[in-house]
């Protein structure tokens, strides 16, 4: 006995953990402002993994940050901007409020801003962790970029946002490394690899937006302002990675000089070069002009058994790569007024493809409808007017999904006026035991070279498939079949039953010989009968949390089996 | 013109104000003698006013005025003058807009200067307001208050190369980082054009309309367009973007380890069954002949006879191997519970009903076994007179039709009796009349003495059953919570197992003696090693409903528990003789055979003494025989 008692909350998880408002307290903030610094800093709450004790006894709901985080926070340089920030508004305020305009417009002209730099480098130290989260920059600048220049945040911002959206739309296209889209209703989603990462977006249509009422913009535009920070320095590295200037200049000498005469009447000079870039009709200036890239080979490394499989499927991979990086090259694409331009232009460039369209719908269209070396015009009308013969006039649809196939898909199915046939998403992989839509096996059938016309062949397949799944049905119905032989033994006790009763009652016994059944014994049931019995029993035996977590898994498989079953038959 | 100035001979005094004021009056205002102008007589209607425009050549130039109520006709000249001032041109004709400029201030020095004022003096000397300025300001600077204009930087120049050098002292912090999880990727079902299978039917549609969206699967409802034009914008686009920004800076991140095991592998290996026969599989005999539901069973130590009692107030004695009725005895009420003495030389059951125990002599064995059972029964009398005992149970014998039916002796209780059962020996049976209020809740009764009495002087709770221990002297009492073992030699507890169950139904002890099962209404079953622990050492969930009876088998490793579910679960519970290894339980078949009737399935369960073959009562009034 001895010793001080130790009081409560004073050591372990309770002092890993702050609650919101004391750290708030702590760094003399407002809401708004720690929010920002949060956003900023990427301090997010964590989850204590007893909350009761963390949160001294009390189970009230708060949400807690890490003391560590906080602590960290005191440091931040910009915690002083926001302060002077606060300062600025008070003394812009007394100015207002004792009409000193001269004082007023010095202290707009010093209006206190603050770098995010630092705050990027230390959330992303390496430039893969910057990509890896780019994803959410990238949706967020273009919605922003697709606002009015109105109304819900600084111009500047929108306009930031625009540039530099296409600034990694041209880095796409000149490094064609876009590998999926997928026309969605919510947007139309995009996939691109860039140094080994996937990065998908997701691009509104374009309308304009009715803002709802119930977001809050102001932490929208934190986030942006961070996005559009980290989105610039990650373009200016990619720029230079591909020997690209930065910030983007058009190509002088490109072979495909968009018209000089139109220009003038299009915009004003200083817009007009962000128009002609976002036209995304010409290549890009080069620090280093250089010829033709060289291809990267592959080296050739000496390997054995499994290694070498592997090899071999990346290698093919690779040329399979390559081949769809030009999947449009040599075609001629004219876009019609009605299609959404910049998407379809951005697809066809990033794939190798020429694309012009009506010079009264943008700036920067290389030829005319008259051309004709165009292969392919887009549209999306019921009827046009004056047709060419030379060239197919195909539904935007068959771009989209040609992406995705990898392949030129045949144009017949995408023509004027004809139903299309269904768009999948090319983000789903269907594991063994999901269900994969029909057009998606044809689809994989056009990539292994088969041709449409041995349809028969599939179908078979598909019965066979179906028939599989039959006989797992019945076996699945095994279960069942032993109620199904009590029933027999009921009714075999029954016709037992009355003949006991009927000799109780000392009546004459119809003395009658039925020939008896001969009851076939399937060797195979009986042998699974005995397993699923075992299985069952075994089942019993399994501990409390076991069976919960053995439930829980079966479930969901029964689920998705009753999916895939369900879903072909609507 | 001179119209116009007759107009203004009569001109209204009351000045410029909205001439509505005298909307009610006859007149109109004043003139200059202060008389009243009174209004027009009769004003103009619509139509005279159509027909004026029509025919009056003149009406072009007519202007009303408000102030007189009457037209007045412009002259040309007024036209003109209107003209001129509606094309934005001075009144005056005459006026000239481009006369030349007289240079009069130039810079050119006139011989004559324009004033000839002498200086002030305030313009030589410095001004001292503007000192003060100066000085304030030059203070502001001094002080950092007043910076120099920032240079605007255009953004161009903004971005340069952050990661030109990557240091690895940051990496430390992020260590503890847990990123963001990125946005799940579409399915199929996002599509501007899915496949049909994909869209909601009508069930589903509105079963998603009916759900709260934190409920449904899907945010959105699918939709299908024929062509990319007509699909229009997405309402929740910024909504959608919004929430990921909620998630990204609110939700707490944790690291889940997400389990991905093989459900097959959770699944214990055990034995195989067929390794653990014999056990019994197949339902091969009923018995019936009650009319109410069974609520006890027994089988004789022999294994030739089995005596059932039921709710219709019949006791019957079966033959095991032919399922025949040899015997029914009407005793006159509900039995709750039969038992067959167990020493083999004797041939005599107790039979629990309503507030008395009965001791039977069923007489289905040889005579000499007939013989000694009545010898024990009849051993009392010839000695001395029945002992007061404890005044409040009292033994008599049957006499008349009672005799003939095989009845011997009544054991009157004070309270209603649940259950009955006898010593190993034979000699001894203890009786339970379950009441949560007094301490007489249990009897033992000596049969060859004729005398009872309670063994506790105490009330621990409400009894729910009792047993005695097969070789040592032990007893043991469960209540409703908890088992107590008592030593019945030097009367004291020697301990109690703790069940971890709601309400004990029924208790069964293990042949060796080391070993209990206890089952309750809860569903469960608990084995409790007695060696071990106190607490069970393994709690089964095999039954779906209350667990009605448990029952050992005497000579093979074998188990079976009864349930309300109208099942029988045998288990394999093989002992060890070593401490060291703990019993071994598999589950080898569940047994089905009784119709659930009242909501009730199997009432009691218990073995054939030699062979591997399972009782079971139900409550539709028939026994079961499992081979």
């Amino acid at each position: 006995m001895g010793g001080l008692q130790k009081k409560k909350f004073e050591r372990g998880s309770a002092t890993n953990y702050i609650t919101r408002n004391r750290a708030r307290k702590k760094l003399q903030l407002s809401l708004p402002d720690f929010r920002r610094l949060c956003i900023l800093k990427g301090i997010y709450p964590h989850e204590p993994k007893h909350k009761k004790k963390v949160n001294k006894g009390s189970t009230a709901p708060r949400t807690f940050y890490l003391l560590k985080d906080i602590r960290f926070l005191l440091h931040e340089p910009i915690v002083g901007k926001f302060r002077e920030y606060k300062i600025f508004v008070r003394k812009l305020k007394k100015a207002y409020g004792k009409t000193e305009w001269s004082a007023v417009e010095r202290l707009r002209e010093n209006k206190p801003t603050y770098k995010l730099d630092h705050i990027i480098k230390e959330r992303y130290p390496t430039f893969i962790d910057a990509l890896r989260d780019i994803d959410d920059a990238l949706c967020m600048c273009f919605l922003f970029s697709t606002f009015a220049r109105t109304g819900k945040c600084h111009v500047q911002t929108i306009q930031l946002c625009r540039r530099l959206t296409v600034e990694w739309m041209n880095y796409v296209i000149a490094s064609r490394s876009l590998r999926k889209v997928f026309l969605s209703i919510k947007g139309i989603y995009y996939q691109a690899e860039v140094m080994g990462q996937l990065i998908t977006w997701v691009v509104p249509y374009q309308f304009s937006h009715d803002h709802p009422v119930d977001v809050d913009y102001r932490v929208m535009a934190t986030f942006t302002e961070l996005y559009t920070t980290l989105l610039g320095f990650v373009s200016f590295r990619l720029y230079s990675s591909l020997n690209l200037v930065y910030p983007p200049k058009l190509d002088s000498n490109g072979e495909s000089e968009p018209k000089e005469e139109s220009e003038d009447d299009y915009a004003m000079n200083s817009e007009s070069y962000l128009e002609k870039l976002s036209a995304l009709s010409a290549s890009l200036a080069r620090v280093v002009s250089s010829a033709d890239e060289e291809e990267a080979q592959l080296d050739q490394f000496p390997s054995e058994g499994e290694d070498m499989e592997k090899m071999e499927a990346r290698e093919k991979e690779l040329k399979q790569q390559e081949a769809q990086k030009k999947l449009f090259e040599g075609l001629k694409f004219y876009l019609n007024r009605e299609v959404p331009r910049e998407s379809l232009a951005f697809v066809i460039r990033c794939f190798g493809g020429q694309v012009s369209w009506d010079k009264s719908v943008c700036i920067g269209s290389t030829y005319d409808v008259t051309d004709e070396t165009i292969t392919h015009q887009i549209i999306d009308r019921p009827s046009v007017g004056k047709q060419y013969i030379n060239r197919y006039y195909i539904q935007p649809q068959w771009l989209y999904d040609c992406v995705n196939a990898k392949i030129l898909l045949p144009v017949e199915d995408y023509f004027l006026g004809v139903t299309l046939p269904p768009h999948l998403s090319p983000f789903v992989e269907e594991k063994e035991g999901d269900y994969v839509p029909p057009e998606k096996l044809k689809m994989m059938a056009l990539q292994r070279g088969e041709k449409p016309g041995n349809e028969q062949e599939e179908d078979e397949e598909e019965e066979e498939e179906e028939g599989e799944q039959e006989e797992e049905e019945e076996q699945e119905e095994d279960d069942n079949g032993d109620e199904e032989d009590d029933e027999e033994e009921v009714a075999e006790e029954k016709n037992l039953k009355k003949m006991e009763e009927q000799r109780s009652q000392g009546k004459s016994l119809h003395v009658k010989v039925t020939p008896g059944k001969l009851k076939v014994e399937n060797k195979a049931r009986l042998e699974q009968e005995e397993k699923a019995e075992e299985k069952r029993l075994a089942i019993m035996m399994m501990k409390k949390k076991e069976k919960y977590l053995y439930d829980k898994i079966m479930f969901g498989k029964k689920r998705k089996v009753r999916e895939v079953r369900t879903l072909p038959l609507r | 013109k001179r119209a116009f100035r007759e107009s203004i001979d009569i001109r209204n005094t009351v000045g410029n104000i909205p001439m509505e004021w005298y909307k009610d009056f006859p007149h109109i205002g004043y003139n200059l003698d202060g008389k009243k102008i009174y209004k027009p007589i009769r004003n103009k209607d619509e139509l005279d006013d159509f027909l004026d425009k029509m025919e009056n050549p003149e009406y072009w130039r007519t202007v009303h005025d408000k102030q007189t109520g009457s037209d007045v006709v412009l002259s040309d000249d007024q036209v003109e003058l209107v003209n001129r001032l509606q094309r934005g041109q001075f009144g005056d004709v005459n006026f000239n807009e481009c006369e030349p400029m007289v240079e009069f201030f130039s810079s050119d020095v006139m011989i004559h200067p324009v004033t000839n004022r002498p200086a002030d003096k305030r313009s030589f000397i410095p001004s001292l307001t503007e000192k003060e300025k100066v000085s304030k300001l030059v203070h502001a600077i001094k002080m950092g208050w007043i910076k120099p204009r920032r240079v605007e930087d255009d953004g161009r120049g903004r971005y340069y190369n952050l990661w030109a050098s990557e240091d690895s002292s940051i990496l430390a912090r992020h260590k503890m980082h847990l990123p963001a999880p990125k946005i799940p990727l579409p399915g199929h079902h996002e599509s501007y054009n899915p496949p049909p299978e994909y869209l909601f039917t009508d069930e589903e549609r509105a079963l998603w309309e009916q759900q709260d969206p934190a409920d449904r699967k899907l945010p959105f409802v699918p939709r299908k367009y024929s062509s990319l034009r007509q699909v229009p914008a997405f309402s929740q686009f910024i909504h959608e973007r919004f929430e990921r920004c909620l998630d990204l800076y609110l939700c707490p991140r944790q690291r889940k380890m997400r389990v991905n095991v093989n459900p097959e592998d959770l699944i214990p290996q055990l034995p195989k069954p067929k390794d653990l026969q014999p056990f019994p599989t197949t339902r091969s005999l009923v018995y019936r002949g009650h009319s109410g539901l069974v609520r006890s069973i027994s089988v004789s130590p022999s294994g030739q006879w089995l005596a059932s009692g039921s709710d219709d107030g019949s006791v019957r004695f079966w033959e095991v191997c032919s399922s025949r009725c040899m015997k029914t005895v009407q005793v006159g009420g509900a039995v709750k519970s039969v038992a067959w003495n167990p020493n083999p030389s004797v041939c005599l059951l107790a039979v629990a009903l309503d507030s008395v125990v009965l001791i039977l002599s069923p007489s289905l064995a040889d005579k000499q076994v007939i013989l000694s059972s009545e010898r024990l029964l009849s051993a009392q009398q010839e000695g001395e007179e029945p002992a007061e005992g404890n005044g409040s149970v009292v033994w008599s014998e049957a006499e008349g039709e009672e005799l003939n039916q095989g009845l011997r002796l009544k054991i009157q209780h004070p309270k209603a009796v649940h259950q009955v059962v006898w010593h190993a020996k034979g000699d001894y049976l203890a009786s339970v009349m379950p009441d949560n209020t007094s301490h007489l809740q249990v009897y033992i009764h000596q049969l060859s003495r004729r005398r009872s009495q309670n063994p506790f002087s105490r009330n621990k709770g409400l009894v729910q059953c009792i047993s005695f221990h097969p070789i040592r002297p032990y007893f043991f009492v469960a209540t409703q919570r908890s088992i107590r073992i008592y030593n019945l030699v030097k009367q004291e507890m020697t301990k109690k197992l703790q069940t971890n169950s709601k309400w004990i139904s029924s208790m069964a002890v293990h042949p060796g003696g080391d070993h209990v099962i206890c089952g309750s209404y809860d569903c469960k079953l608990s084995w409790f090693d007695l060696d071990l622990s106190t607490k069970p050492y393994k709690m089964l969930r095999h039954h779906k409903k209350a667990v009605r009876g448990v029952a050992y088998h005497r000579l093979y490793p074998l188990f079976a528990s009864a349930s309300d579910d109208g099942s029988v679960i045998v288990c394999h519970g093989t002992v060890y003789n070593d401490l060291l290894q703990n019993p071994l339980i598999v589950p080898v078949k569940v047994l089905r055979g009784h119709v659930m009737t009242h909501d009730l399935g199997v009432l009691d369960v218990t073995f054939h003494p030699t062979q591997p073959w399972v009782f079971s009562s139900g409550a539709d009034a028939t026994i079961c025989l499992f081979t």
